[in-house]
């Protein structure tokens, strides 16, 4: 079946690789995004942004600029102060070993008497237009006294660092530990052989294609806010700013996220400028408009990953790992972002078990400010790096012990289910030899050696590396998070509106900026009510239309979101038998739906779905007494548990030795996601993410200096993966429906990004023939060690 | 950006005339440099004069002893002319290695010698080949038109028309691209022409594009890849940055180099 046989006006069923229906919109140029939209009598916003990474703030003078032609207002922490605005929060708790709560340090979305990183807001400019804004920026005069800065993680714990906010003594937001560390100690003394790694997980920018952008409206006439934006989560938007910020009260804030071109997770959080374009609307009494330009958005959005991480394997004499022991610092940058702190703890450390019985793990993690932009959640958020330090230290173990690595995967792998591990996740169910095996065949492993030999006569290094991932998605249920720390529930939102007609409009809580939850919701609806999938519409980002939901992250939307529309869906079709009954003479008990048709069992007499939703709302013929009118329901769909999508990547590639260029040969990619909706769909999410973990491992990197300057702050420097870094990939599949939701679905999203920085360095270290191989990869560096690798081995 | 006049005049007169009559107007060409220079808000021009609309700045000719190439000449027209693939198929290699297509469709070879991006494929051609820059006012010599990191002998008011560059070498170009921003980290053009040998390399030195005379003289004695063995710049006189240490760049000259030559010589 290819995507073109479906026709829209027809039904699709799930598993069918239905054409995205909103790439129509997209590629004629028809979506709408924030920075699209203009409001009547809009101004114009720019952020005077701190030039440097640590500095007091003696004063402000804004008296020339605020004379300037085309300046509209010029407002400081300070009038946000006096508004009553409070600052940004992280909505995740986590507490330290000695249990005292973290040190999130304060946070105004507007700083008042300290910057902390370059790029922190120092005031913003409104403007009749941008370039009015933009030349009363520079005439505002800031008195600075600059502070030493303290930019570098693995010396910002250090005595003499710099101080970042004064209640974090040591730059540290907390100290935390995770699992077992009597049992991981007894398990390390018995020990037949330990294999120890240092690893750093680079810092990575999200760079979405769509920059962030707001618009913030504030009605004088029934006092209340209008922000459009650019979030994965408008209605979490909105509770922050409000419960928390103080900026409205949640019935007089509309949040509203129209097309939003892609987040990484990085559109999760609520920003400074977000907040200030919606406050400042009340002040200047106009709309105000920010869009974010490519620099600010590599200073200013939330960055990912950074961390520093020993890791310890006990294994015994048969090869079989019996105690994990590891050591993270995480760098929180300059505050604590809105989900920061949950990152690199439960996001991270509960994934260290892998696909391995391990039976104890010992985890501590600590959380430390430095004078950089914030760091929190992006594509696979914590899963990337416990996956990263998984699959290398077992590779480098099996390399130590001298077994095939992929042996000895298999000899330590969970192979029954449910799995309690040590780090608080219960697997439910998985078949992660399956994934293994598949890929082994796909990437004709057996003759690895014979390629590795060809390419040496080429004068090639060849290397091959796997990579077992697992990850938790489905994020999840709202007790066990509640329990952990968690601010919020994770449950997600469903309505299923059926119109007299008979098309269907489904309101969900979850938030496509990239995903095609347009087509496969739709496709879910279309197969369930068998309608065809044009009869349906999915509505989406906009708190006065959807009455709540949690947005889309952590691969959640397919999961959860579709749960919820499932869950709606089986309320929707209980209904309608009942009302089918009534026009049929018939008993609710004898109805059958199939096909999109109610039939009396048995009989031919039917009704078409269609005919049940007008007789729903013209409701003449069956007593309302019993049943209500109309045919909408709603549901909220709670997780009983996290799901667990894992498989198995291969990379192989080769390393020209003249040059450390790395050309990637093959990528074999195994996935087991559970039940499909749209494989078409999840082959590109699987592209996607491999793109961006190949850009982890072999490209992109944050970089400071020494004085916190951004040294990677624009695409010049900062290298993002092209198609010509990538080949084309084999994508197969294994499944194993998961049992805990309706669907069976596990989630696709992150998958590529949490499996493949392990598998090209895995297959680097095999090529290259040590372990130390950085991430990014670059060119420069691999020809330094393949240099040294050649003296060594001349030298011997 | 600041607010700037912009012109667009029909014939060269014109232009020069309009660059003359204020102060700090620029020529636009691609606008691939310059543009991008101004929403950064790093120029502040009064007035741009755009080259676009002269049509005799963007003709390629052939002719028995020269290639010349019109200074509005887009990277893309010169990659895709049978003539400059006649003539010398390494230079309309080279512009099919600069940027990416939204580049390659605007930016010209006017703007980007006279940018003279110390990280810019069309100055080693230039120099390898021996071309000579044709201003509105006088020819230069490549070897005297190229005068440091971003620096030419242009005058302010001086127009390049066009680039004349002899025809009948052997020549290649290898390039190892900036993997963020795919200029060169290290760009090689290889020219040997009657014995003599020119070898131009970009995105690598300190000052610039420049003449590496030792491997000249060493391809002069012995035209093959092996020749260069020996060879390697001076680590003091090479970029060191972000990419890629001097050492590496040094390396990476020699194997574009070498790689070069064997192209030439296969
Ligand atoms: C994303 C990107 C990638 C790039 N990659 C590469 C690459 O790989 N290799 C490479 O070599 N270049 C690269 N470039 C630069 C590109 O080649 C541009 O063409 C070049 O920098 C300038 O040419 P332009 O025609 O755009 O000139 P403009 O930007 O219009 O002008 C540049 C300067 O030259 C002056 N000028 C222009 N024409 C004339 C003239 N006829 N006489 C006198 N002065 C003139 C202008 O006044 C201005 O000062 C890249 C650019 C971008 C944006």
């Amino acid at each position: 079946m290819n995507a073109n046989s479906f026709d829209s006006s027809k039904v699709t069923p799930l598993g069918a690789p239905v054409r995205r229906k909103e790439d129509r919109r997209f590629i004629t140029g028809k979506g709408r995004y924030t920075d699209d939209l203009a409001r009547p009598g809009q101004t114009h916003a720019y952020f005077l942004r701190s030039p440097y990474a640590h500095a007091r703030i003696r004063g402000i003078d804004t008296a020339a600029a605020a004379a300037m032609p085309g300046v509209v207002a010029i407002l400081t922490g300070h009038d946000l102060a006096a508004d009553g605005i409070r600052g940004l929060i992280c909505g995740w708790m986590i507490h330290s070993k000695d249990g005292s709560p973290m040190k999130a340090g304060y946070h105004p979305a507007l700083a008042k008497d300290k910057v902390r990183y370059v790029g922190d807001h120092v005031a913003v400019v409104i403007g009749e237009t941008l370039n009015a804004a933009k030349d009363a920026a520079a005439a505002i005069a800031v008195d600075y006294e600059v502070l030493p800065a303290a930019a570098d993680l693995g010396s910002a714990q250090a005595a003499g660092a710099a101080h970042i906010h004064d209640d974090a003594p040591r730059n540290t937001a907390f100290e935390w530990e995770l699992g077992d560390k009597t049992a991981t100690e007894a398990a390390f003394a018995r020990a037949a052989h330990v294999t120890t790694i240092d690893l750093v997980n680079n810092r990575l920018a999200p760079n979405p294609m769509e920059p962030r952008a707001a618009i913030g409206e504030y009605d004088a006439g029934d006092e209340s806010y209008t922000l459009w934006t650019t979030s994965q989560n408008p209605h979490v938007a909105r509770l922050v700013l409000s419960a928390f910020v103080g900026l409205a009260p949640e019935n007089k804030l509309r949040v509203i996220a129209p097309d939003v071109g892609g987040g990484f997770g990085s559109k999760i959080f609520i920003y400074a400028e977000e907040t200030v374009c919606a406050w400042a609307s009340k002040r200047v009494g106009r709309p105000v408009k920010w869009t974010c330009d490519r620099s600010e958005a590599f200073l200013c959005d939330a960055h990912g990953r950074d961390h520093i991480t020993h890791g310890e394997l006990a294994l015994d004499g048969q090869g079989k790992i019996i105690g994990f022991r590891v050591k993270t610092t995480a760098n929180m940058g300059a505050y604590l972002s809105t989900f920061a702190s949950c990152v690199p703890t439960y996001l991270y450390a509960t994934l260290l078990s892998g696909q391995y019985d391990i039976p104890a793990i010992y985890c501590e993690v600590d959380a430390v400010y430095t004078n950089t932009a914030p760091v929190d959640a992006y594509r696979g958020a914590g899963r990337p790096e416990a996956t990263f330090l998984v699959e290398r230290i077992v590779e480098k173990a099996a390399r130590e012990i001298g077994q095939d690595s992929a042996e000895f995967r298999r000899r330590n792998f969970i192979t029954s289910f449910p799995h309690q591990t040590p780090v608080i996740l219960s697997y439910d169910i998985g078949g992660y030899a399956a994934s293994l095996d598949k890929a082994l065949e796909l990437s004709d492993y057996a003759n690895f050696p014979a390629r590795k030999a060809e390419a040496a006569r080429r004068g090639k290094l060849r290397g091959i590396g796997l990579s077992n991932y697992i990850e938790a998605c489905g994020i999840a249920p709202s007790a066990a998070v509640g329990s952990l720390g968690a601010g919020v529930g994770l449950w997600e939102s469903a309505e299923v509106r059926v119109n007299p007609t008979g098309n269907v409009e489904v309101l969900t809580g979850s938030h496509s900026h990239g995903q095609g939850h347009e087509t496969t919701f739709a496709q879910l609806v279309s197969a369930r009510l068998g309608i065809p999938i044009d009869h349906v519409t999915i509505v989406h980002g906009d708190t006065d239309k959807v009455q709540f939901g949690m947005g889309t992250y952590g691969s959640r939307s397919g999961a959860v979101g579709m749960s919820a529309i499932s869950k709606a869906l089986d309320k929707v079709e209980a209904k309608a038998k009942k009302i089918a009954a009534h026009i049929l003479e018939a008993s609710e008990g004898d109805i059958e739906f199939k096909d999109g048709h109610f039939t009396v069992s048995g009989t031919d007499r039917s009704l078409a779905f269609a005919a049940v939703a007008l007789n729903a709302y013209v409701a003449h013929k069956f007593p309302t007494s019993e049943i209500e009118p109309g045919l909408k329901e709603g549901a909220f769909y709670d997780p009983v548990n996290f799901t667990f999508p894992a498989g198995c990547h291969i990379c192989e590639l080769e390393v020209d030795p003249e040059t450390g260029t790395t050309e990637i040969i093959k990528w074999v990619a195994v996935d087991d996601f559970g039940a499909i909706i749209n494989p078409m769909i999840v082959e590109g999410q699987v592209h996607g993410g491999i793109a961006q973990g190949v850009g982890q491992a072999l490209l992109e990197g944050v970089r400071y200096d020494a004085e916190g300057q951004l040294l990677t702050g624009s695409y010049m420097d900062y290298t993002m993966p092209r198609a010509g870094d990538l080949p084309s990939f084999v994508v197969g599949m294994t499944e194993t429906r998961c049992p805990s939701n309706p669907l069976g679905i596990k989630g696709c999203g992150e998958a590529g990004a949490i499996a493949a920085p392990p598998a090209v360095i895995n297959a680097l270290t095999d090529a290259l023939g040590t372990e130390d191989i950085p991430m990014p990869a670059t060119p420069a560096t691999l020809w330094k060690i393949a240099q040294g690798q050649i003296a060594r081995r001349a030298a011997e | 950006m600041y607010a700037f006049d912009y012109q667009r005049p029909a014939g060269l007169d014109e232009a020069l005339a309009a660059l003359r009559a204020g102060e700090d107007v620029k020529v636009l060409a691609g606008g691939q440099t310059l543009l991008p220079t101004l929403k950064q808000r790093l120029a502040q021009p009064s007035a741009l004069v755009d080259l676009a609309a002269i049509p005799e700045l963007s003709r390629i000719e052939h002719g028995p002893y020269f290639l010349t190439i019109g200074a509005m000449a887009r990277h893309a027209e010169v990659a895709a002319s049978p003539m400059v693939a006649e003539a010398i198929p390494a230079l309309a290699e080279l512009a099919g290695l600069i940027g990416d297509p939204a580049v390659r469709n605007r930016g010209t070879i006017g703007g980007s010698i006279a940018n003279n991006d110390p990280t810019a494929d069309y100055p080693a051609a230039c120099l390898a080949l021996g071309a000579t820059v044709v201003t509105s006012t006088r020819r230069i010599a490549a070897e005297d038109f190229f005068t440091g990191l971003f620096e030419t002998a242009l005058a302010e008011d001086e127009v390049i028309l066009a680039v004349e560059f002899p025809v009948g070498a052997r020549a290649a170009y290898r390039k190892f691209r900036n993997p963020a921003s795919r200029y060169a980290m290290a760009g090689v053009f290889v020219a040997a022409r009657d014995g003599e040998v020119r070898v131009a390399v970009t995105g690598a030195g300190q000052g610039g594009v420049f003449r590496w005379n030792d491997a000249e003289a060493a391809l002069s004695a012995d035209f093959s890849p092996a020749a260069l063995d020996g060879l390697t710049l001076d680590p003091s006189d090479v970029m060191a940055d972000l990419h890629g240490s001097a050492e590496y760049r040094a390396q990476l000259v020699k194997v574009m180099a070498k790689r070069a030559v064997a192209a030439i010589a296969s």
